[in-house]
């Protein structure tokens, strides 16, 4: 076997213009980001769910960026919901900013949503989630179980259940078909 | 012969590893019953159905309860570091997992215990660290969708939701795709591109597209990629060489959902179910061409 990458050190990159006053939150798993998401946007928190700079990238991995002068009101809001991140640093670098484009595919009854590698498909009669496909992460089948039989009112909202990137852009494709079927 | 690594969405099922039969909706691999849907049971389903018409042995399986928590899958990494050492099989297909670049890494360097290297190819969780380890060249197949082609071809997204706007994934990017996938050395030695038009690459370029014939419900199909990873699988572990195989595979997959009579609500069990009239059919072909 080729070791020869193995061992390479990733590139270092400049700062971001425009996030010099931004931190982000590592936790130590992508539940926990997804928890902490859900607190931070119910109070009304400007944040954004990214993906992580290279040095600390573990293989599915999301943080939160937030405005870093305000670091200790979040963090005591975060400890009262018994949620505690493992880091919070400043931003030394273009996060990688997640997939923001929906793909929308009309199958005259059923309608399809695909948001990066996730596909959610609904019978537009009925409201039901008669699908859900690609992803790689294991609550990616785990979802499909528990969503796929389900309309969209009933349905446990992915977020809810996810673990995972993939899960989280199940349920981006779960918000957009929302947004579709309710027009 | 075949041996299969994956998760499966029941956090009571324990880690496992022996030979996989189904019966009916199941699998059952050492007392333990799964049931057959999208994800490594379909894939499991579809291989093991294909080995039976082939007349080749079980398939054998690695496989764990997950649902993303990870503990599954980092056991299954741990035992797999420890113990692959130990087996022998022609062929080890990885599947769904929680990518964890560091513990992907010591599965590979656990394969170097192996008396012979078997070929490797990867699918999902799986195919998504080994392009973020930078350790894609090392295997001989992932079979990606045009999403996650899209993925392969981004040197610098570590999974498919951070792949960049200006990296398109439309099927019709996908001979691009494949070029700057295997320019950046993130794709393995052969590419089975599963979408409207399926393609089996190298890195010399496009060796063959499959288009027929067209069903459109199966896009929305869970598991049908799975389906596919499944039966190309088999093939290869029957010692077929890799790009007929892959060919053959496209093929048959396509035939059995076609078969199928498929709508987007259609379960993949019903079209596992038609694998094996697709895969005689198909392979009534392949030899009727003298191949």
């Amino acid at each position: 076997m080729s070791l020869r990458r193995f061992w390479q050190r990733k590139p270092t990159v400049p700062v971001a213009r425009g996030q010099a006053d931004q931190g982000i939150l590592v936790f130590a798993n992508t539940s926990e980001v997804i928890q902490a998401e859900k607190v931070l946007r119910a109070e009304g928190w400007p944040i954004k769910v990214m993906g992580p700079p290279p040095e600390i990238q573990s293989g599915c991995d999301l943080v939160i960026q937030f405005p870093l002068m305000k670091k200790l009101e979040l963090l005591r809001i975060l400890s009262e919901k018994r949620l505690s991140p493992l880091q919070v640093v400043p931003v030394t670098g273009p996060l990688l900013k997640p997939v923001d484009l929906f793909q929308v595919k009309d199958f005259g009854r059923y309608l399809m949503v695909r948001a990066a590698n996730m596909k959610l498909t609904v019978d537009k009669e009925t409201r039901m989630i008669v699908n859900v496909s690609g992803g790689g992460c294991p609550d990616v089948p785990y979802l499909a179980y528990q969503l796929v039989g389900q309309t969209l009112e009933a349905a446990p909202r992915p977020r809810d259940l996810g673990h995972t990137v993939c899960g989280y852009a199940l349920q981006l494709a779960f918000e957009e078909m929302e947004r579709l079927c309710s027009r | 012969m075949l041996a299969v690594v994956g998760t499966i969405p029941d956090e009571e099922l324990p880690l496992v590893a022996g030979p996989v039969t189904v019966d009916g909706r199941f699998l059952v691999i050492q007392g333990h019953k799964v049931l057959i849907s999208r994800g490594t049971a379909g894939l499991l389903a579809a291989a093991a159905t294909c080995l039976e018409v082939l007349r080749e042995p079980a398939p054998f399986a690695f496989l764990v309860g997950d649902i993303g928590r990870g503990q599954g899958s980092s056991r299954l990494y741990e035992y797999l570091t420890l113990n692959l050492g130990r087996h022998q099989f022609s062929t080890l297909t990885f599947h769904y997992i929680l990518p964890i670049v560091d513990w992907h890494n010591r599965v590979l360097l656990a394969l170097q215990e192996m008396a012979e290297r078997p070929r490797l190819i990867a699918d999902a969780g799986f195919m998504y660290v080994a392009k973020m380890s930078g350790q894609a060249p090392e295997y001989d197949l992932f079979t990606p969708d045009a999403g996650e082609l899209a993925f392969l071809a981004d040197e610098e997204a570590p999974h498919p939701f951070y792949t960049r706007g200006f990296i398109l994934h439309e099927d019709n990017q996908v001979p691009e795709l494949i070029a700057r996938a295997y320019a950046y050395e993130n794709a393995a030695r052969h590419l089975l591109v599963k979408g409207q038009k399926d393609y089996v690459a190298t890195k010399e370029g496009i060796v063959a597209t499959i288009a027929e014939p067209v069903t459109e419900a199966l896009e929305p199909i869970g598991g049908t990629g799975d389906s596919l990873t499944g039966i190309v699988s088999a093939l290869v572990a029957a010692d077929f060489d890799i790009v007929p195989a892959a060919i053959l595979a496209a093929r048959v997959n396509r035939v059995a959902g076609y078969l199928a009579h498929p709508t987007p609500a259609t379960n993949l069990r019903e079209i596992v179910n038609q694998i094996p009239a697709a895969l005689k059919l198909v392979l009534k072909e392949h030899h009727g061409k003298g191949k």
